[in-house]
């Protein structure tokens, strides 16, 4: 996956097939369904898009009936619905409040417990060995950035967490090009999309012919060769294929929103005490809303409880945000009480100290901060005034 | 559920209190030890998380000799209600461990140098490991100067271990306390008005301080006024932590996890940080 840490064009469009095989393949929706049915048999759950609450949510699936065939977004800062769309597509999500880290980082685990009655309480690990593996339907190059930045933070240090390894290891993941941009994506100017660069078993693109979609489809790994295989499907056709890239193409140049992200980290690091931040604050809501939907955001609570008897004691970790006033609080009080420092906090680390960290922008321009925000706080459009401030003083 | 062969860093081991000592009226030290009978060794200056059964989960920062694994000290305050809760603990007892954890002092690479050391509160208890090394290796080092404020004279940590050292002619030890009653004899004032007039070569001198965040601030003031340099300075920082391994986000200060780059900063690579309101 492509570092996002600096601005980066996108990869030349190449309508040469690339992947193991040398070819690309074309599936249709029956396809898709038989393609479940076949992660299923083989002991996955598959994971996907489908039309819940109303939102397009990732959520179990048990065959292709689930996707949101038909159904798109409406999105603008602050702003998301679904709507009916003309043609069956069902890859049209962009900025689903959920993505992959839901479900490779829960946002509730239980990480050990221990019985009080005995002499002196063992830990017992919650045994994950037999949990299924995971297989995800139509995440976007950017989800599949936002994977590649959670491997940096959990797995990439000195200690490996043993839930997200867990569920990670055994991932496999079918992603989707994207054929259209939200107005609230900013893929092309993080150098994280929509192309997809590697990090799928499967990819595919998919195109609508009379009103019904079909899927050209590349392959990314071994496993993911051998399930196409299972499907015996024909060859795509070269018009097919150049087509495909072409959507891809115009998705990226149609991306309205650009973040700008050359001497990003100097930028804040220089600008701690800008008032801009001030102006950001008498807009924020300190909800928490893009912490949680954020694809890469990883701060947790662990909490300790037990049951009504006190005998039985839990350990959990459950999500966190930066964004509460618990979240730095120390003997004496917060150490970031005004809501300034926290928004502050918030994108400083998502755009500036993450590099210091782990090598890697923690943005990968999915706009999903932009969409769930409450007010619409738009952080492309934070970070281009921060520069002009600070160009002006 | 199943016990995990593979050590998860999230999970405590459970430890055996041996003896709680009172040190002033909210502080107390715990003396553990692993029932395990595994050693433990640390650098001074590194602290443990401490879970008690059913009630959460702490970092306190070890308060022992280095020299003796078998037995450690945790030093703390009742402030919150885990520490309270610890305080109810007995001979006996379990106490969960995780650790040890973070970036101690650096008492190797700081040999030949006078070391002095700044402490406010209950911030000479992570640098009690510290003393030990340097007393115990004495020759390795120049003059040890320990400079320690406390709000009033019933305050005062570790007091006969601080008489002892005292009585020793090679060790300067200085107490100031904010508030005197009628007996005390000794120096009134914060801390940082002892730095003027301790006895220390400024440009061979490093300073080890570790207190509340705006005493430290003040104190790296006055030891830069009398010509310390910003490079030979190192502190400890408090900061929420949760996980201690660098994962749960809580401890950020700037691009740093306190818990796992910390908790002992060299001021000069933090200074860009620690003037600046609630990073």
């Amino acid at each position: 996956m492509a570092d996002a840490s600096d601005s980066q064009s996108n990869p030349p469009v190449d309508p040469a097939p690339s992947g193991p095989d040398g070819e690309r393949k074309l599936l249709r929706l029956p396809d898709l369904d038989r393609l479940i049915g076949l992660l299923r048999a083989r002991g996955f759950r598959v994971i996907g898009p489908t039309v819940r609450d109303a939102t397009i949510m990732l959520g179990d699936i048990e065959s292709a009936a689930q996707l949101p065939s038909g159904w798109a977004e409406r999105v603008e800062a602050g702003f998301y619905r679904v709507e009916r769309r003309d043609d069956a597509a069902c890859f049209a999500h962009r900025t689903s409040p959920e993505s992959a880290k839901r479900h490779l980082f829960p946002p509730a685990q239980k990480l050990w417990r221990a019985d009080g009655s005995e002499d002196h309480p063992q830990p017992v690990v919650e045994d994950r060995s037999t949990a299924p593996r995971l297989a995800f339907l139509g995440l976007h190059a950017c989800d599949l950035a936002a994977i590649a930045v959670q491997d940096k933070v959990f797995m990439g240090g000195a200690y490996v967490d043993h839930v997200y390894a867990t569920h990670r290891r055994g991932a496999l993941i079918i992603a989707v090009q994207c054929t259209s941009s939200a107005p609230t994506c900013f893929c092309d100017s993080m150098g994280t999309g929509p192309h997809l660069d590697g990090g799928c078993d499967l990819g595919m693109t998919e195109l609508i012919e009379g009103g019904e979609p079909v899927y050209v489809v590349h392959t990314g790994s071994e496993e993911g060769a051998q399930l196409l295989a299972g499907l015996a499907p024909p060859p795509a056709s070269h018009a097919q294929v150049v087509a495909a890239e072409q959507l891809v193409a115009e998705a990226a140049a149609h991306q309205k929103r650009r973040m700008q992200t050359e001497g990003i980290k100097d930028l804040f690091y220089q600008n701690y005490e800008n008032p801009r931040w001030e102006e950001v604050a008498r807009r924020c809501l300190t909800c928490a809303n893009c912490t949680m939907v954020c694809p890469t955001c990883f701060c947790a609570n662990i909490e300790d409880g037990t049951d009504l008897s006190g005998r039985l004691a839990e350990r959990r970790r459950r999500w966190d945000s930066c964004y509460t006033l618990d979240f730095s609080y120390i003997h004496g009080g917060s150490v970031r009480y005004s809501p300034m420092s926290r928004y502050r906090q918030w994108l400083t680390h998502k755009l500036a100290t993450w590099i210091d960290q782990f090598g890697t922008s923690g943005c990968v321009g999915c706009g999903r901060c932009i969409v769930w925000c409450p007010v619409g706080i738009d952080l492309t459009e934070e970070v281009a005034a921060l520069r002009m401030s600070a160009r002006a003083s | 559920m199943a016990s995990n062969a593979v050590a998860d860093p999230l999970v405590s081991r459970p430890w055996r209190v041996k003896r709680r000592i009172r040190e002033a009226h909210d502080t107390f030290t715990l003396e553990i030890e692993s029932r395990a009978g595994e050693s433990f060794p640390f650098t001074a200056g590194q602290f443990n998380m401490l879970h008690v059964h059913g009630v959460g989960e702490v970092p306190i920062s070890i308060s022992s000799n280095p020299a003796e694994t078998a037995l450690i000290r945790h030093t703390t305050r009742e402030v919150g209600p885990v520490t309270k809760a610890m305080r109810k603990l007995d001979a006996g007892d379990t106490i969960g461990v995780r650790g040890p954890m973070g970036v101690g002092w650096p008492i190797e690479a700081i040999e030949g140098r006078d070391v002095v050391l700044v402490a406010g509160g209950i911030g000479l208890a992570p640098l009690r490991p510290a003393l030990y090394r340097l007393i115990a290796e004495r020759e390795k080092y120049g003059k040890i100067v320990l400079l320690y404020g406390t709000r009033s004279p019933q305050d005062i940590l570790f007091k006969h271990e601080l008489e002892h050292w005292r009585a020793q002619f090679d060790l300067e030890i200085h107490v100031t306390v904010d508030r005197a009653i009628g007996t005390w004899r000794g120096h009134v004032g914060v801390v940082t008005t002892l730095i003027a007039r301790a006895p220390f070569d400024p440009l061979e001198t490093v300073a080890l301080v570790c207190g509340p965040e705006i005493m430290m601030r003040y104190t790296l003031m006055e030891l830069g006024r009398r010509g310390v340099r910003e490079s030979d300075m190192y502190l400890s920082m408090e900061r929420n932590m949760k996980c201690g391994i660098g994962t749960c986000g809580h401890c950020q200060m700037g691009p740093f996890f306190v818990c796992r780059d910390g908790p002992v900063f060299n001021y000069a690579q933090i200074k860009w940080l620690l003037g600046k309101a609630e990073v």
